[in-house]
């Protein structure tokens, strides 16, 4: 049987076998809102991740074609001066690529402003060039110094550029959506396993009387695996719909921001129900240790 | 089915409760344990269900020694055995009926609901079935109890003191549920006080009378 299948067995659960456990008060409680709150906060720790890797991975695209030099200059040194700006950038480390923007993109970016048919070829528009950085980019000042020396009329315009420490945080924040998820699993398997240990030593008549009829650990651990499994199972969806629900009526906006970025995309509405899911998991694994413990300690 | 060699058993203080015990219950064989009140009856049965280990000497239980069995093995010995405590232990959150199919639920076998109604009517408790234990007297219990011991139609039935609080009537017939039992080939051992009832079994079955008496066991004699 695979894993899946197991799980699925023992939420549907033995409803003879499950009696003979008799229901606890505060531990089934416990493991309620403990699966709730945890599956709860996990909605937001996921959200936050794939927020993050979202914004990471668009605003580091961006960055690669983040900046310009723009070169206002009296037509008769616009060539001139055009070249001289390839030619320092050809030399600069940290360039990957500079290209100059032909005269119909350069349309194409002012006919928003401008409108269309604009004749750009009689027109003093400034050129512009585009630099494409490479991974570890260039140094600004260093940049501006040489072109004020070699080509009085060029302009850097980078920008874009503050994005980049942006970019590192978002990545950064990711990882730490990811640790925060892995957290907030292991806090409620050991709460889960303390509310198992805690209705075990309670049951000590119930198990002993099980024994003597000639019940296995493997019985008794099962009747309190699928009750622990079952419980945080429910709770963990109840805490998942909550989660989903207050994300979905988060504010939306269609700026790429961390705050207004949290939520889920497309596909990714389907991750949240992976929860429920892996909080039974952590259930069934933190009460079945703690069964078998508990038992070997108590003959 | 159930040996004991030279079994000593001590709850911890100086002088052992039990020193020396050799006896075999035979498959199909059927006693009576007798002795005055703390000569160490309940003691003697715990050892044979492995509820103790002995201080001293060796159990044997379905032909293995019983220190060398895991829990698991136990726990399957233990479903081929019925025992009737003399506390009569049931879990309080069950109903009756469900108490005395336990030994059938735990090891995962289908409850035959004819066979558990007729039993129920056998040692008279049809109409106490859906109450919960601690709602019944002490000899409901212990009826119950008897009945939770058979359910399974066990190997060895090991009852302590199985008729201490019904009147003589119940007695008579909860020997005779016993005396079946063992006419299908079951081995029986019955802890008890009550000579009356030694004595009315013996138009049914032919039982050896094993006395218990100052941690020292002897076959006691036909004047019974
Ligand atoms: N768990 C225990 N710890 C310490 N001493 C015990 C324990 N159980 C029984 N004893 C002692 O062992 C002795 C024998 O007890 P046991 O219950 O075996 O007697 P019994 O023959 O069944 O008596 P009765 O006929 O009254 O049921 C008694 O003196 C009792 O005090
Ligand atoms: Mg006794």
């Amino acid at each position: 049987m695979t894993g899946l299948a197991a799980l699925l067995a023992l939420l549907k659960g033995d409803a003879q076998a499950d009696r003979v456990v008799p229901p606890s008060g505060f531990t089934a409680r416990l493991t309620l809102f403990t699966a709730a709150a945890m599956a709860f906060l996990a909605v937001f720790a996921l959200a936050l991740s794939l927020a993050a890797g979202r914004l990471a991975d668009n605003w580091s695209e961006a960055l690669a074609r983040s900046s310009t030099i723009r070169i206002s200059a009296p037509a008769a040194q616009m060539d001139a001066q055009a070249a001289a700006v390839l030619e320092v950038l050809r030399t600069t480390p940290g360039v990957a690529e500079a290209r100059m923007l032909s005269s119909d993109e350069q349309a194409a970016l002012l006919e928003p402003w401008l409108g269309p048919g604009l004749p750009t070829d009689t027109l003093p528009v400034p050129r512009l060039i585009e630099v494409i950085e490479t991974s570890d980019g260039y140094s600004s000042d260093g940049l501006r110094l040489r072109l004020s020396a070699e080509a009085p009329g060029a302009v850097l315009d980078d920008h874009t550029r503050w994005r980049k420490p942006l970019v590192e945080a978002a990545g950064r924040l990711r990882l730490l959506g990811w640790l925060s998820l892995i957290l907030i699993f292991g806090v409620m398997g050991a709460m889960i396993t303390l509310a198992a240990q805690a209705a075990l030593a309670a049951n000590a008549q119930v198990i002993t009387v099980l024994r003597l009829v000639g019940a296995r650990d493997a019985y008794i651990a099962g009747a309190f695996m699928r009750r622990f499994t079952r419980r945080a199972g429910v709770g963990a969806m109840i805490g998942t719909g909550a989660g989903m629900v207050a994300i979905a009526f988060l504010p939306a906006s269609t700026s790429d921001s961390v705050l207004t970025g949290i939520g889920f995309q497309g596909a990714g509405w389907i991750t949240p129900f992976l929860i429920p899911l892996l909080g039974a998991a952590v259930a069934l694994f933190a009460t079945r240790s703690a069964a078998f413990r508990s038992l070997r300690n108590l003959s | 089915m159930i040996e004991l060699e030279s079994v000593g058993y001590s709850y911890g203080r100086s002088t052992p409760l039990l020193s020396d015990l050799t006896v075999k219950l035979a498959r199909g064989s059927f006693h009576f344990l007798t002795g005055p009140s703390g000569a160490g009856k309940t003691t003697f049965l715990k050892l044979c269900y492995l509820e103790l280990t002995p201080t001293s000497g060796r159990v044997r239980i379905f032909g293995h020694s019983g220190s060398d069995l895991g829990r698991d093995h136990v726990a399957l010995s233990r479903q081929k055995i019925g025992v009737v405590h003399q506390d009569c232990r049931f879990l309080d959150h069950l109903s009756l009926a469900e108490n005395i199919a336990l030994p059938l639920t735990v090891s995962n076998r289908p409850v035959p609901q004819n066979d558990l109604s007729d039993l129920m009517a056998w040692v008279g408790l049809t109409q106490q079935a859906g109450q919960r234990p601690p709602e019944l007297s002490g000899g409901e219990r212990q009826r119950a109890a008897l009945a939770r011991a058979v359910m399974t139609g066990p190997d060895v039935l090991l009852a302590d003191e199985p008729t201490g609080n019904v009147d003589w009537e119940m007695s008579l017939r909860l020997l005779h549920l016993m005396v079946e039992l063992n006419r299908m080939g079951k081995t029986v051992l019955i802890a008890t006080h009550d000579m009356a009832l030694i004595r009315a079994s013996r138009q049914y079955v032919q039982a050896r009378v094993l006395r218990l008496q100052g941690g020292r066991l002897t076959l006691a004699g036909a004047d019974l």
